[in-house]
């Protein structure tokens, strides 16, 4: 072992395409497994999180209209990106306590969610979207679009699968998102964001910040240019599941809560993650000479 | 548009009704040929003077002993008298639902919940003419739209969902559905029967009972379906009418046994519901109000688009949440477009909805009357040019003329607000993205039109505005088939298709 000093990452957050650390100057630290020091963490503020959504939107003109061939194909190339660093993304989490295997095992099953979606891209909408017989001389037929700008809790535990696992169903269907790492774990979060920037994801389509839910809620919750609210830890309480309700209902949010235990499940994956952020448009076309 | 208003000037200086300024395209329906009176006889029709509320299969009367009168809006006379739904009575009506979901529709095999179903269908096209004259009674609209589209489309509807019953496995794929367990569902004015229909039928085709309030200016129709349910030999308490005003709908909302809530109405109560519902696992769909844009291009056949027009802010008096209340339309076009529905707005007949010659029946209620002629003076205050067909109007009764503004800005509030009246904006856009952009400069999302003969432009803009339904070249078309539902802040969830069975489903892995 030589003596040489290591050189620490500084951790920002990912908004619109660039890495920044918060405007507020705020941080907390991040221990690792043994209880030191590991990183700063940005302590997101409400300017943040308005930042990131108008990021979000800005983005989400360009990133709906991409061909569903073309978002498959950046995220398979987010799966692709992964893979070459399943390393140091092991390697992270072993940091803040995983044991070898289970880090290895976190990373692979994050590689392969991202190969699940990737592969959707292009057929939720066949699967889901509906030629509907009307009795009338018009041809109709309904089809899945994306909702719009979503804000996500990404899940507190498995801080890389429960975050791919929240973010590829929403990107894939062409919504924009900004998503609030797990609190405790925020550094897989924001080294995924390194990821996603090399992968081809247009800036502002996926803007991770990390901070206190307790302090972000209102703020991600209650933004009036915000579609849908995404979260999925099992442990929220009912006080706060009614705060998000009632923020949500300021503009009639969708507010999708999915209970999820273990995102390595079969149950933790499936075309529905996706449909819960789309909304079905009907088009009506007369039929005649 | 200068000359046009030149030549009302004049047309007033002369204290002669207004005529349409453009010889050549005017329809000119003043000749001797008058319409003759048409109107739907009621002989067949009765109406009792007072309704009770059906609770677990049976009429009975309301715990507190309170009822409220319904009005006939055409001639302001009181039609029947309706009882009100308190606390108690609500708890009944879901026990019932409850007691009828666990014990008897639950565990009915699907195929012959189907054919209750289909029989409740039956008998609503066995009575058609009876329903829609009520329906014209109660809630002022002409006899020739709840004869031709509501009680029809009503049948229809029970038609298409009593056939999902036995085939829910090909629904979902991947996923087993489950009942819900009792809807509380909670109805508008505008259309009673047919909303009662989007509501009812889904939910018991999906294995729900329900607990359902139609709105307190219009409540017959939903009880003469109580009459029906009872004479299908529907088990007792599968679909329970409990009728009263907004307090009766929050204490269904509020009831803790209720699993899911549906709610049609506008977005300020959807918003009320939101927020009563927060932090509880009831699933909720609400249909909210819209403020729809309809686009006509340069090139859009003009006769068809203005009829279209006419259409989709004049059908059902302009009570309709999907209503075209926004035109935008090309600036090459703007002055001929104005002056053609000028000319078709005055050959529009208002008056007796039991008239079958009659257009545009009576505003539902003295409320809503009261509200669409306070937008009329606040369009007016907002700097807009205010126009409405010159023709009588019954000296009893709540009408409106056909209206329509021009001159107005996207920031006034005759732009932003629904009206839910026969109130018609119009503003003016050069290029394609500039439409786009004002047709989405709304917190609405519901519905919207384009004009235009080109293909391609339909495809485009058509997924450009963000609206649940997108009716290309025609407007207000509904079928059961068709899913129905707003983007943004008009809702959340579709009725209407295969897309209409997920709001009362559970869906569990297989």
């Amino acid at each position: 072992m030589s003596d040489r000093i290591e050189v620490q990452k500084t951790y920002k957050t990912y908004i619109d395409g660039t890495f920044l650390r918060t405007e507020s100057g705020r941080y907390y630290k991040v221990y690792d497994g043994n209880g030191d020091i590991r990183a700063n963490a940005c302590q997101c503020s409400r300017k943040d999180v308005r930042d990131a959504v108008t990021a979000a939107r800005s983005a989400f003109e360009g990133w709906s209209n991409r061909t569903a061939f073309n978002r498959g194909q950046i995220l398979y190339r987010v799966a692709e990106m992964l893979e070459t660093r399943k390393a140091q993304f092991a390697e992270e989490l072993e940091t803040v306590g995983y044991k070898a295997k289970d880090a290895r095992s976190e990373v692979e099953a994050s590689i392969d969610r991202l190969i699940y979606y990737a592969g959707w891209s292009d057929k939720y909408q066949q699967v889901f979207g509906s030629i509907n017989p009307v009795a009338s001389s018009h041809f109709n037929f309904s089809l899945p679009e994306p909702t719009g700008v979503v804000t996500i809790w990404a899940p507190e535990e498995q801080p890389l699968l429960g975050l791919v696992s929240v973010v590829a169903p929403v990107m894939v269907g062409g919504n924009t998102c900004v998503v609030l790492s797990s609190e405790k774990y925020p550094l897989s979060a924001i080294s995924f964001a390194e990821v996603l920037h090399s992968s081809d994801v247009p800036a502002g389509a996926v803007n991770i910040l990390t901070g206190f839910r307790k302090e972000l809620l209102k703020h991600m919750t209650s933004h009036m240019d915000v579609n849908a609210f995404f979260y999925t830890d099992p442990d929220i309480d009912r006080e706060q599941r009614k705060q998000i309700d009632e923020y949500g209902a300021l503009n009639l949010k969708h507010i999708i809560r999915k209970s999820v235990d273990n995102w390595e499940d079969k149950e933790s994956k499936s075309p529905y993650f996706i449909t819960d952020f789309q909304e079905i448009k009907t088009t009506w076309h007369p039929v005649g000479f | 548009m200068a000359d046009e208003q030149q030549t009302v000037d004049e047309a007033k200086q002369k204290e002669e009704p207004y005529k349409p300024s453009a010889p050549t395209s005017k329809l000119n329906f003043d000749g001797p040929w008058k319409y003759d009176e048409a109107p739907q006889s009621t002989g067949a029709v009765e109406i009792k003077d007072q309704y009770e509320l059906f609770i677990g299969g049976t009429f009975r009367e309301p715990e507190k002993g309170r009822y409220m009168t319904s009005i006939n809006p055409a001639t302001e006379e009181p039609l029947a008298s309706i009882a009100e739904a308190t606390q108690q009575d609500v708890v009944e009506a879901v026990r019932a639902a409850r007691k009828a979901f666990e014990k008897r529709w639950s565990v009915l095999e699907a195929s012959e919940r189907g054919k209750y179903i289909f029989r409740l269908a039956r008998m609503i096209q066995e009575r058609s003419r009876e329903f829609a004259i009520i329906e014209s009674m109660d809630g002022g609209k002409p006899i020739r739209e709840s004869r031709d589209v509501d009680i029809p489309l009503a049948a229809a509807h029970f038609f298409y969902y009593a056939g999902w019953a036995d085939k829910l496995e090909y629904a979902f794929p991947g996923r087993k559905a489950e009942p819900l367990g009792v809807a509380g569902q909670i109805i508008p004015w505008n259309f009673p029967l047919l909303m009662l229909a989007w509501k009812v039928a889904p939910a018991l085709a999906t294995g729900n009972t329900v607990v359902l309030k139609p709105a307190e200016t219009t409540s017959l129709t939903a009880l003469k379906f109580a009459e029906l349910c009872r004479d299908a030999g529907l088990p007792e308490g599968v679909v329970n009418i409990v009728t009263g005003a907004g307090q009766t709908g929050s204490l269904i909302v509020n009831h803790e046994d209720v699993d899911k809530i549906a709610f049609t109405g506008s977005t300020k109560v959807g918003k009320v519901i939101m927020e009563s519902l927060a932090g509880t696992d009831k699933k909720y769909t609400l249909e909210l109000g819209g403020k729809g844009p309809n686009i006509i291009f340069e090139d859009a056949p003009l006769d068809q688009a203005v009829e279209g027009m006419i259409n989709a802010i004049f059908f059902n008096q302009g009570h309709v949440c999907c209503a075209g209340s926004r035109l935008l339309v090309q600036e090459g076009i703007a002055d001929r477009v104005v002056r053609k529905l000028r000319d078709r707005m005055e050959t529009l007949i208002v008056g007796d909805p039991l008239d079958k010659n009659t257009d545009i029946g009576a505003i539902n209620s003295e409320q809503q009357y009261n509200k669409i002629n306070e937008y009329l003076e606040l369009g007016v205050q907002e700097g807009a040019e205010l126009y409405q067909s010159s023709c009588d109007l019954p000296e009893k009764g709540y009408y409106c003329r056909p209206t329509l503004f021009t001159n107005v800005g996207q920031a006034n509030r005759i732009v932003r607000e629904e009206i839910f009246g026969p109130v018609l904006t119009i503003q003016t856009f050069r290029t394609a993205d500039e439409g786009i952009e004002k047709a989405n400069n709304t917190p609405y999302g519901l519905a919207g039109g384009v004009w235009t003969d080109k293909g391609s432009k339909i495809f485009k803009v058509g997924s450009k505005i963000r609206n649940g339904v997108v009716w290309a070249n025609t407007y207000n078309q509904f079928d059961p088939t068709s899913p129905f539902g707003g983007y943004k802040e008009s809702g959340k969830g579709r009725e209407g298709g295969l897309h209409g069975l997920y709001p009362y489903v559970k869906l569990n892995p297989q």
